[in-house]
């Protein structure tokens, strides 16, 4: 009763947001309504019982996919009225095919049904007694392990292509040359120090810092009493 | 009626299919959008698995549903990293513009 309720609250929002992130005037809108929509799914996957994959889908997604699409939206200076031409133009179109499939996924939703060997032709039966959680973990790493490689490879590449993707080289800018550094002329010098020793009580050579330079007179406009020799400060 | 089946999300699943496929034309302009579409698309093929993973008693479907989700975030990174070097190079996130490979 209350997940039948639940559900038809979270697919009406879902379904609600989807509309909305296709068309709304404003991409920022969009991202916003898609968290939304993020969200009830996450609520349909808890109702379905896959409760691990709602709170990852709330994580990866709304934590991570969202936010980057929104930074994306901020960061680029378009005139989003100018992508507005040719929405009414384009929709008759979309809606007759979006229309069409609709019809060919309900006539399928219609007529299928599952063979009578089902139950036997699972690939990983869920345990009993256990959450989801760990339902999922004992077939993900010895199952799947291959799958979940692969997985974390794609997001390795994904990682490599996106920094090399963005990375731009700024002439001009200063950076850091090791080999420079290590190979200037005969200043590097390797001392052994045992802990808690000061370098001075040790007689550690190190060159003593320049002198600095001597405060500037400073005429005080109020005319206090005494000048800042020596102390270099200021008010 | 408040006996939620398969039938359910199978329902909703195809409605938000289709709102992506709708999306995708609607938008034509607008890689972001467009990509929010796609963004759409996985998560009704992801609650479609889910649905039938519980339907069957079947953690495969929730294991294939994880997979997804990860092929759909790096390729969300990619192609925002992809559409951020493209406006970075032409000034504009038109489709219709995006022709330079056509050689």
């Amino acid at each position: 009763m209350i997940a039948g309720l639940a559900f038809y609250l979270f697919a009406a929002i879902l379904i609600a947001c989807a509309t909305m992130v296709v068309t709304s005037r404003n991409p920022v809108h969009s991202v916003l309504y898609l968290i939304l929509g993020f969200f009830n799914a996450a609520g349909l996957f808890l109702l379905a019982g896959a409760e691990f994959l709602a709170m990852i889908l709330v994580i990866v997604y709304v934590g991570a996919v969202a936010v980057l699409f929104l930074f994306v939206v901020m960061m680029l200076d378009i005139d989003f009225a100018k992508m507005r031409e040719g929405f009414q133009r384009y929709a008759p179109f979309g809606a007759v095919v979006g229309g069409i499939l609709f019809l060919e996924l309900l006539m399928v939703m219609g007529t299928w049904q599952f063979s009578g060997d089902a139950a036997e032709l699972r690939l990983s039966p869920v345990p009993g007694g256990v959450s989801n959680t760990v339902a999922l973990g004992r077939v993900l790493y010895t199952d799947y392990v291959f799958l979940f490689q692969i997985a974390g490879l794609i997001l390795l590449v994904a990682m490599m292509g996106a920094i090399v993707l963005t990375l731009r080289e700024r002439p001009g800018t200063r950076r850091q040359v090791i080999e420079d550094q290590l190979a200037r002329e005969g200043k590097v010098e390797i001392l052994s120090v045992p802990s808690g020793k000061g370098i001075r009580e040790l007689g550690i050579y190190r060159p003593l810092p320049k002198p600095e330079p001597a405060p500037k007179q400073v005429s005080h406009g109020h005319g206090h009493g005494h000048d800042d020799h020596g102390h270099g400060g200021h008010h | 009626m408040l006996e939620i089946g398969l039938g359910h999300y199978l329902t909703v699943s195809a409605i938000l299919f289709v709102l992506g496929v709708f999306g995708i034309f609607l938008n034509r302009k607008n890689v972001i959008v467009i990509m929010m579409s796609i963004e759409l698309i996985l998560l009704s093929v992801n609650l479609n698995l889910v649905a039938f993973s519980s339907r069957l008693d079947d953690l495969a479907g929730q294991v294939f549903a994880m997979l997804i989700l990860t092929v759909a975030a790096a390729e969300a990174a990619i192609g925002l990293a992809i559409l951020v070097i493209y406006f970075r190079n032409r000034g504009s996130i038109e489709v219709e513009d995006i022709s330079t490979l056509k050689g």
